[in-house]
C-alpha cells in the first residue's frame, strides 16, 4: 500500500480543481431556494446542487429596493440540510460579500445580476478565491471577459424571475452563433473579432479551437418547465439553473423531480411527453417582450 | 480491435471520461467506441464501463429509477472491467452510509462522502499508486474515502492512511478523477494491463 508523495505538493483552488468542480454539474439542475426545507425538497428532487438566497428573482422583481447577499446564517443551515454543494449569490463586484460566502463554505459563487451591481466598473477578481465562480453572459465577449477574470462555469443570464425562457434561449445562440462563426475564421480575423468585442485573445482562440467554451455552459434565467430546460439542453447547455420556476411552481416537488428529469431525457420526446404530465402549473411569470427595458436585470454588469 | 465502451450518462462528467477511454485506448493502438448509457440495453452491448464523477445522490436515483443498475451488477459479476471515479465510487460500494445513496454493491467497500469537507478543500496532488513508476497527478473535487475495505479488496493508495484507490476483481475505482488530466495511466491500470492483457 502507498503513501501520498509529498503534502507539500498539495494544490487548493486551481483551475482545474475550479473547472473541475463545475464538470461534476454537468447534465445537472440547479435550484435556488431560500430556507433549509425547500434545499430538502430540491436534494430528494434530484437536484445536483442548491443555490442559496434570501428570495428568488421573482420575488425580488416585486418587492424593489437592493437585493443584496443573503444573510450566512441561511447558508449555514442549508450547507448543514443538504449533502449536495451549496452556492450563495454576490453583487456584481462586491469582493467582500464573495469573501464572506467563501468563508461560509459555499462551494460556488454566483456573481449575479439578479443582485443590485455594487461596482459599476468592474467585477470580482475571481483568480484570487479558493472557491470557483459561475457568472452569466448574453454573448461570447461577455462570456470570454468573466473566464479571463476567473469564472469557472459561465450560465446565459436569461430574464431571472420572468419564468420566460426567450432570453436564455438568445443568449445562448449568441454564444453558440459567435463560437461558430469563430471556428470558421483565419486567425488574423480571429484576433479582429477579439479587439471588436472586447475578448481576451488566448481565450478567443482557444475557444475557435476547441468549438466551446473553455468552461462549462449552464442556462439560466427565466426557466420555468421541464420542457424549457429540455430545450436549452438540445441548443447545447451542459446543464440548468432554476430560480423561481421550482418553487413558484403549483407543485414544487412535482415540477422539480420533472425538471431533473427532463433533462436526463432532453432529446427523446416520449419520455418528455410522460414527463410533462400532471404536474400542475409552473409560474405565472412575465413575458419578456411586455417588460420595459428598465426593469430587465440582464443588463447589469457587462 | 473496437473496444465497446460505456459511459454512465446520468449526469456527471461524461464528456472527459469518454475522452479520457478514447486517448487510452489510441495509447494501445484500439479504438473505442463510446456508448452513452442513459437507459437499459446499452450496458449488455459494452465491453467496459465507466461511472463518472457528479453528484451520488443525483447519478444512483437514476439508475435505480431506470434499471440500469441490474445490468451493471452483471457486468461486473460477468468478469468485465468497470472504472468508478469520485460519485462513481461512492454508487459503486457496498455502504455509503447515506440512505440518500443507493449503493450498486458492486465493490465491498465503505465510503465516507465529501470527507475531505467543502469545495475549498478540493485539491490537486501527486499520490504514489501501486503498480506505476512515477506519482499519479490526482484531482481531488469533494472527494469521498475509504473507510474499511473488505478481504477481497486491494488497496492501490492511500492519502493521510485512508484508501483512495482500490481494485477487486474487474473493478477499479478512484477517489480522484484520472480523466480530468491527460495521464491514461489509472485506464491503463483499469482496462489494458489487468483483465484484457
Amino acid at each position: 500500500m502507498s503513501e501520498a508523495t509529498d503534502i507539500e505538493d498539495l494544490k487548493r483552488g486551481t483551475d482545474l480543481v475550479k473547472r473541475g468542480f463545475a464538470k461534476m454539474q454537468k447534465g445537472g439542475v440547479i435550484m435556488d431556494v431560500v430556507t433549509r426545507d425547500q434545499a430538502r425538497i430540491a436534494e430528494d428532487c434530484g437536484a445536483v446542487a442548491v443555490m442559496s438566497l434570501e428570495a428568488v428573482p421573482a420575488d425580488i422583481r416585486k418587492r424593489g429596493g437592493v437585493a443584496r447577499m443573503a444573510d450566512p446564517a441561511l447558508l449555514e443551515e442549508i450547507i448543514d440540510e443538504v449533502s449536495i454543494p451549496v452556492m450563495g449569490k454576490a453583487r456584481i463586484g462586491h469582493t467582500t460579500e464573495a469573501q464572506i460566502l467563501e468563508a461560509t463554505g459555499a462551494d460556488m459563487v454566483d456573481e449575479s445580476e439578479v443582485l443590485t451591481t455594487a461596482d459599476e466598473r468592474y467585477h470580482i477578481d475571481k483568480r484570487e478565491f479558493t472557491a470557483p465562480f459561475v457568472c452569466g453572459a448574453r454573448n461570447l465577449g461577455e462570456a470570454l471577459r468573466r473566464i479571463d477574470e476567473g469564472a469557472a462555469m459561465i450560465r446565459t443570464k436569461g430574464e431571472a424571475g420572468t419564468g420566460d425562457v426567450n432570453q436564455a434561449v438568445t443568449h445562448q445562440r449568441n454564444i453558440q452563433r459567435a463560437i461558430r462563426q469563430l471556428s470558421g475564421m483565419a486567425y488574423e480575423e480571429r484576433d479582429e473579432w477579439a479587439r471588436k468585442n472586447e475578448a481576451p485573445r488566448d481565450l478567443v482562440h482557444e475557444t475557435a479551437e476547441r468549438g466551446r467554451l473553455p468552461v462549462v455552459n449552464f442556462a439560466a434565467g427565466g426557466i420555468a418547465t421541464p420542457a424549457d430546460a429540455a430545450l436549452m439542453m438540445q441548443l447545447g447547455c451542459d446543464g440548468i439553473f432554476v430560480g423561481s420556476g421550482i418553487f413558484g411552481a403549483e407543485d414544487p416537488e412535482a415540477m422539480g423531480t420533472a425538471v431533473v428529469e427532463a433533462v436526463n431525457n432532453y432529446d427523446d420526446p416520449e419520455a418528455l411527453k410522460e414527463i410533462a404530465k400532471d404536474i400542475g402549473r409552473g409560474m405565472k411569470g412575465q413575458a419578456n417582450e411586455t417588460m420595459p427595458e428598465e426593469e430587465k436585470l440582464q443588463g447589469r454588469g457587462v | 480491435m473496437t473496444l465497446v465502451a460505456g459511459v454512465v450518462a446520468v449526469q456527471g462528467d461524461v464528456s472527459e471520461h469518454a475522452d479520457a477511454i478514447r486517448r487510452a485506448a489510441a495509447a494501445h493502438d484500439e479504438d473505442a467506441e463510446v456508448r452513452e448509457i442513459r437507459t437499459p440495453g446499452v450496458v449488455p452491448e459494452c465491453d467496459v464501463l465507466l461511472l463518472p464523477g457528479g453528484e451520488s445522490t443525483t447519478i444512483s436515483r437514476h439508475l435505480a429509477t431506470d434499471g440500469i443498475d441490474a445490468e451493471i451488477r452483471e457486468h461486473v459479476a460477468a468478469g468485465k472491467p468497470l472504472l468508478a471515479t469520485c460519485a462513481g465510487l461512492i454508487v459503486a460500494s457496498t455502504d455509503a452510509k447515506d440512505d440518500r445513496v443507493t449503493t450498486l454493491d458492486v465493490l465491498d467497500v465503505t465510503v465516507d462522502r465529501n470527507a475531505f469537507g467543502r469545495q475549498v478543500d478540493s485539491f490537486e496532488a501527486p499520490l504514489d499508486v501501486d503498480g506505476l513508476d512515477d506519482p499519479f497527478p490526482a484531482v481531488f473535487i469533494r472527494a469521498p474515502v475509504i473507510d474499511e475495505v473488505g478481504a477481497a479488496v486491494e488497496v492501490l493508495a492511500s492519502w493521510e492512511g485512508r484508501p483512495v484507490a482500490v481494485r477487486q476483481g474487474p473493478v477499479v475505482a478512484t477517489s480522484f478523477h484520472p480523466e480530468l488530466t491527460p495521464d491514461p495511466r489509472l485506464h491503463d491500470l483499469a482496462f489494458f494491463e489487468s483483465v484484457l492483457a
